[in-house]
């Protein structure tokens, strides 16, 4: 009997739901778009925190040297670097190797940089990490004060920009995330109260006949219901395959940008994206409902 | 079995429906309830299946005093009481069979129950053989006959029928006036607002007369009176 109940609660949704079908494609539509846009922004924090927590754990300090200095005072400046606070470890670079470095890096464009070894512009310098990457701020600054120490550099701005930029993608993926929420929690309710006027008579009857609320709601529940998880599952759908072929490309084009895919978070995504729907779903049926079913 | 007392009725627009009621119906009778149209009827009927409360005064139906029954246990105050209209009121996509099974699924009962319950209303009131066809092929008389195959079909004490012959030829009328007292043999209460006066004074019932609200006759046997 409950499963003839409920077999009758599905039926009744369904016709509900191809009956008003335009506005059912309009109310799954928006969520569709909503959810893209929340599914796209999580992932976008997320790969961006990524991002910058690899970047501060790589972050190393470059000292360039003043040019000329002698050995013995070279030897005491990597002793006075060791001494700086945080500061894990030291590395000499010649102005030669540093011009191999650079023509390593310009890779089949190297001969751009031939003919600088006669007259190389470039200084001597240490690479020095620190124990943390928060300590590279005021370590640099120390190493500035040294003697015989031109330029200290490290990346600067990099990390704070990439935060920032979490935080405003935060912001306005929330706020358009709201605004687009509202609009389909809004359009479900319209769909739930135009098929709760085509069956008003029916609904009569069914008071009449001694139906509980519970039975004459469930299937207009349920209809919002099914909206909510088909947007849902369409945006997590589409969110998952767009982000496979990203990190496809990526890895072949950008192979040293490393993006978040363990498929744990991934699916937390999508799991979060279906659960989203769902609830959108249910909220726009349950504000209709109790504006326009009195039972 | 239904019993009001000192019932007033003013709805919200400032029409007093009923004035200072009191009524007692019990258990296997067959009542009319006559009177011109606007003297209170349908409010009447509304207010003993709990559609409307009243203003002032008490309704007791089965024992249970209806203005301070819970809404969530309306339903089933309901499903012990079969409702007869005048519009029939049957769900056009369904046929007679579903119509009348509709009923029972609401109810919650089993497939089985359905099965073996609705084809013996449908022949008690002589549509057994019309229970795949859908409202809309069938006459007045034989809708009107489904409706109230679906309004017994969980064997209620009570039948409540507000006009049911209003939109019925006099032939089509009386062959469903027999089929109410084929079913009030069977003990079922019948309360029955009608304005078919030659049914009424033809079938010697208990005749209930409204005027503006105020009970102005109840007697046994009665006509329908003399002003028609």
């Amino acid at each position: 009997m409950i499963i003839n109940t409920i077999f009758y609660y599905f039926r009744e949704a369904a016709t509900s739901l191809i009956r008003n079908s335009w506005l059912t494609v309009a109310s799954v539509g928006t969520i569709i778009i909503s959810l893209l846009i929340l599914g796209s922004s999580v992932l976008l924090v997320l790969n961006v925190r990524e991002v910058a927590s690899d970047l501060e754990s790589s972050l190393e300090i470059t000292v360039f040297l003043d040019d000329g200095l002698e050995q013995e005072r070279l030897e005491q400046l990597e002793e006075e670097i060791k001494f700086v606070p945080g500061v894990s470890s030291v590395n000499f670079v010649t102005k030669e190797q540093a011009l191999e470095n650079l023509k390593e890096s310009f890779g089949d464009k190297a001969e751009l940089l031939s003919g600088l070894e006669k007259d190389n512009p470039l200084p001597n310098s240490y690479t020095v990490k620190t124990r943390e990457a928060n300590m590279v701020p005021s370590a640099a600054r120390q190493l500035t004060e040294l003697e015989g120490v031109d330029q200290v550099r490290y990346g600067q701005g990099v990390v704070e920009n990439l935060l920032a930029l979490t935080h405003w993608v935060r912001i306005w993926g929330t706020l358009a995330l709201l605004v687009l929420g509202v609009a389909a929690v809004l359009l479900i309710a319209t769909t739930i109260r135009m098929s709760v006027f085509a069956r008003r008579r029916e609904i009569g009857i069914m008071k009449m006949l001694g139906a509980t609320n519970i039975f004459v709601r469930m299937p207009f529940m349920l209809e919002g219901m099914i909206i909510g998880l088909t947007g849902g599952f369409v945006a997590a759908v589409m969110i998952h395959f767009g982000y496979a072929s990203l990190l496809n490309k990526v890895m072949i084009s950008l192979p040293f940008i490393h993006l978040v895919d363990d498929s744990n978070s991934i699916y937390q995504v999508l799991g979060a994206l279906l659960g989203a729907g769902f609830l959108i779903g249910t909220l726009g049926s349950a504000i209709s409902l109790r504006r326009f079913l009195k039972v | 079995m239904i019993q009001l007392y000192n019932v007033s009725k003013t709805y919200q627009n400032k029409v007093q429906a009923l004035n200072g009621i009191t009524l007692h119906i019990n258990k296997g009778e067959f009542v009319f309830l006559v009177g011109p149209s606007g003297a209170g009827k349908s409010t009447l009927t509304k207010l003993i299946c709990r559609e409307e409360l009243p203003t002032h005064g008490q309704v007791i139906v089965n024992g249970r005093s209806l203005p301070r029954m819970k809404n969530r246990q309306v339903p089933y105050l309901r499903r012990k009481m079969g409702m007869v209209y005048q519009d029939f009121r049957l769900i056009p996509n369904k046929t007679v069979f579903e119509n009348v099974a509709f009923a029972l699924e609401i109810i919650g009962a089993s497939r089985s129950e359905i099965r073996q319950a609705v084809p013996e209303a449908l022949r008690m009131v002589g549509m057994e053989k019309k229970l795949n066809m859908r409202p809309y092929q069938l006459s007045g008389g034989e809708q009107q006959r489904t409706a109230v195959a679906r309004a017994i079909v969980n064997n209620p004490a009570l039948i409540l029928a507000d006009e049911p012959t209003g939109n019925l030829d006099p032939d089509t009328s009386w062959e469903l006036m027999k089929l109410f007292m084929d079913i009030n043999s069977l003990g079922t209460t019948i309360l029955m607002a009608t304005h078919a006066w030659d049914i009424v004074d033809e079938m010697k019932k208990r005749v209930v007369q409204l005027e503006n609200g105020v009970i102005v006759r109840d007697e046994e046997g009665g006509v329908y009176g003399h002003d028609h």
